[in-house]
């Protein structure tokens, strides 16, 4: 049987453990309802930008002729995987990094492959395994706005424009709901068609288009593609806090669980002392009666 | 009464009734009143002023787009300062 005291020690150190798992919990609880409210508050956005930039490319005839859409062959490959900062958020950053590692031994081997990690996971881990690593952003989840994201995709856009990079791709955990993510593997540049899921009803034919329709696509279309970015890292972030939640919740409910079983073998442990005192106590007595 | 919202990607900057408006448009600056064609015009950095009920306001944009029809103002921009 095991020492009382033992017993106890271990009660304490698990309840505590447990009360620091059911904080992290609800901390993020609050941080995803934030996470979400973001992705909520930008879909007015990309929704209405989405659709006038279709209607404008089909009033154009429907082909893209810019440089953002030029399509090159792949020499050069920029992957962007996001992460999260902290780690205790179950496999949600392994997933994140076995689909990149996936396309870089399948996809990608053999080519010129460059990692841009958002998160200081994933920029921690390729740095230390020696990948081509652009360190400069990786810090992006400690204030998530659309200021601070700009910035990476222009970089992102920049080097597709000017030739540095054929290819990239964005890999991020895609928010399905607080219980599930789905790892989702993006091609940022060279963009496709725009997309036509968000269409509302636009007539194109009865507006008049200010200066050109030229002019307003090839504006449009830089904002349309830092918006998709703005939109993988806000999934991202929100993922994150999901899966940390729900592996925060899995970790109070297993030490329940074990706090149950610690007490029931000290009640045990104690009774069974008792049972043993008694027993002790009472062949004491019964010796000094029978002599 | 026209209707005007002006968003970013981040929030709404405004949505209300407004009896006049002013865009910075990529070929000039403009000005939309009630009843106005319908119209898709990129703007470029500058003031964005509106009439409310209570009074004239402005904001300085940094480009965006904006589509006007059936007296409904839809700006998007990425940046609002003030």
């Amino acid at each position: 049987m095991a020492n009382l005291k033992e017993v106890k020690q271990r009660i304490t150190s698990v309840s505590s453990t447990q009360q620091i798992t059911k904080a992290m919990k609800m901390v993020a609880a609050a941080k995803l309802r934030k996470a979400q409210d973001k992705i909520l508050r930008m879909r007015p956005y990309s929704q209405k930008l989405t659709s006038i930039l279709n209607d404008v490319v089909a009033a154009m005839g429907g082909e893209l002729q810019i440089a953002y859409a030029e399509q090159r062959p792949v020499e050069n490959v920029l992957l962007i995987p996001m992460t999260s900062d902290k780690g205790l958020c179950g496999a949600f950053n392994s997933n994140a990094m076995k689909a990149t590692n996936n396309l870089l031994e399948s996809e990608f081997k053999g080519k010129n492959v460059t990692i841009l990690p958002l998160g200081k996971k994933s920029f921690e881990f390729y740095s230390k395994r020696g990948y081509a690593v652009i360190g400069d952003y990786y810090t992006v989840f400690n204030d998530v706005n659309f200021e601070n994201v700009r910035e990476i995709a222009l970089f992102a856009m920049n080097s597709f424009t000017s030739g540095k990079f054929d290819k990239v791709v964005l890999i991020f955990n895609h928010f399905k709901n607080v219980a599930t993510q789905e790892i989702t593997v993006e091609q940022f540049l060279p963009m496709g068609a725009p997309d036509s899921s968000e269409k509302e009803n636009f007539n194109s034919l009865d507006y008049i288009l200010e200066p050109s329709k030229e002019y307003i696509v090839e504006d449009l279309v830089p904002s349309a593609l830092k918006t998709q970015f703005y939109k993988a890292v806000l999934e991202s972030n929100a993922s994150e806090h999901g899966a940390r939640m729900t592996s925060m919740d899995k970790a109070t409910e297993n030490a329940n669980e074990l706090l149950k079983e610690l007490k029931l073998m000290y009640n045990r442990t104690r009774q069974a002392a008792i049972t043993n005192e008694i027993l002790e106590i009472v062949a004491g007595a019964n010796a000094l009666e029978g002599k | 009464m026209m209707q005007l919202t002006i968003i970013t990607p981040d929030q709404k900057v405004f949505e209300g009734e407004v009896t006049e408006a002013t865009f910075p448009g990529a070929s000039g600056s403009f000005q939309v009143l009630k009843n106005h064609a319908a119209i898709v015009s990129a703007l470029a950095k500058g003031n964005v002023s509106y009439t409310t009920k209570e009074g004239k306001q402005s904001h300085v944009i940094e480009g965006g787009v904006v589509e006007v029809n059936d007296n409904k103002i839809v700006l998007l921009a990425e940046k609002v300062i003030g």
